[in-house]
């Protein structure tokens, strides 16, 4: 039960992007068309999931077992560039066409400051590893339904006609807040859920 | 002369902020009142300025091909350094920060400074380098956390401008930080016009 509440939570009410600030830079970098869009989103849940699994065995097994948690932030920023450059390699041998579709994104996930975020997050929430891997796939999905929705409407405000001052990142920006401004409607959510499940 | 040119370079014709557009994650997330804006710049000009010329001096000794990676190393090293710091000094202002400092390892200006200005330099222009976009970004955080707290609180630097009640609480609350930044680029857009 608990994990729907996570589930939701993660995707709508504390949504990593609007609510808290992470993984901005793909957010705005790569939100032009609604296409590219989906194939980071995709990109980042695969990559998301399977840094959470793989850095908190490393913190159990091996930073908290020698005593060595302030190398944390070391260890998981080379786990994660070692992981994406690992799936790079795989996924080109395995499946052609999955690297095809996500293959540009691959080297651009290691800045994500998503991946590196969520991962600490985990840690820090001590979570166990099962709800720590539907909180990375939900946030994943939360992620993508953001860029989505983002490169959805900046499809059309390509075709409106803009101040000149605005153009670009800024109208960009004062759109993403408007969108901010429509997630905050979902603030709650997780209590209401929460008490018609019965837990928390 | 030259190394002013660098200093200044960072802080206003290439502000990370305004102008590149980099590092925007802590830009937003940690701008909800004007010192928490300053100490997140404060904490990201340091690690700028170490990583800077440490990498500026060790650049002749690394491999091309392994050098990005040596790099991200020398940047988280001295990110944790910041973060055990902060937590033995400023333990208040680590709370707040939260998970941005240890964030700022994936910060673009860190790399993209130590790609496009100190594996190319020596180590003194690197420092000012390091300095200049600190700054820059120091000063970005700063305005957009002041005026993000003065229209949400009333407040600046926690001294009461206008009464509470007056303050919109949207501008500390997320959206706000799209909006403000969004109009701050567009203000800045225009000024860069004029004087050219």
């Amino acid at each position: 039960m608990e994990y729907i509440l996570i589930f939701i939570t993660a995707i709508f009410v504390n949504n990593i992007v609007l609510s808290q600030f992470l993984g901005i830079c793909p957010f705005l970098g790569v939100s032009k068309k609604v296409e590219t869009a989906m194939g980071m989103g995709a990109a980042v849940a695969f990559v998301l999931t399977l840094s959470t699994i793989v850095t908190y065995i490393i913190q159990r097994f091996v930073l908290e077992a020698f005593g060595l948690e302030y190398l944390q932030t070391i260890a998981f920023i080379l786990v994660i560039a070692a992981l994406v450059q690992l799936v790079e390699i795989i996924l080109k041998k395995v499946s052609p066409a999955l690297y095809q579709a996500l293959g540009v994104f691959l080297p651009l996930i290691t800045t994500n400051c998503c991946i590196l975020g969520v991962t600490i997050l985990v840690i820090q929430k001590q979570y166990d590893l099962l709800t720590g891997v539907v909180y990375a796939f939900s946030t994943a999905l939360g992620f993508a339904l953001a860029l989505i929705v983002f490169a959805g409407i900046r499809e059309q405000l390509a075709m409106v006609n803009i101040p000149k001052g605005m153009k670009g990142m800024s109208i960009a920006l004062v759109t993403a807040g408007l969108l901010a401004m429509a997630f905050m409607g979902f603030s709650g959510v997780d209590r209401g859920i929460a008490s018609l499940l019965g837990v928390g | 002369m030259n190394n002013f040119k660098v200093l200044m370079n960072g802080i206003v014709r290439e502000n990370p902020t305004f102008v590149l557009l980099l590092g925007m994650c802590p830009t937003l997330g940690t701008t909800s009142s004007a010192i928490n804006g300053m100490g997140m710049g404060l904490a990201t000009m340091f690690v700028l300025i170490c990583s800077n010329v440490v990498i500026s001096s060790i650049k002749n000794l690394v491999p091309d091909m392994v050098r990005i990676p040596i790099f991200v190393v020398v940047i988280a090293s001295f990110v944790s350094l910041l973060q055990m710091l902060m937590q033995a000094y400023t333990p208040d202002l680590y709370a707040k920060l939260g998970l941005f400092i240890p964030l700022i390892v994936v910060n673009c200006i860190l790399l993209g400074r130590a790609e496009a200005f100190a594996a190319k330099n020596t180590p003194l222009p690197s420092f000012f380098d390091g300095l200049g976009m600190g700054l820059g970004f120091t000063i970005a955080l700063t305005l957009l956390g002041g005026v993000r707290e003065f229209l949400g609180t009333g407040k600046l630097f926690n001294i009461e401008i206008m009464p509470e009640q007056c303050g919109m609480l949207i501008f500390v609350l997320a959206p706000g930080a799209f909006i403000v930044l969004g109009f701050l680029i567009a203000i800045v857009n225009r000024l860069k016009k004029i004087n050219s």
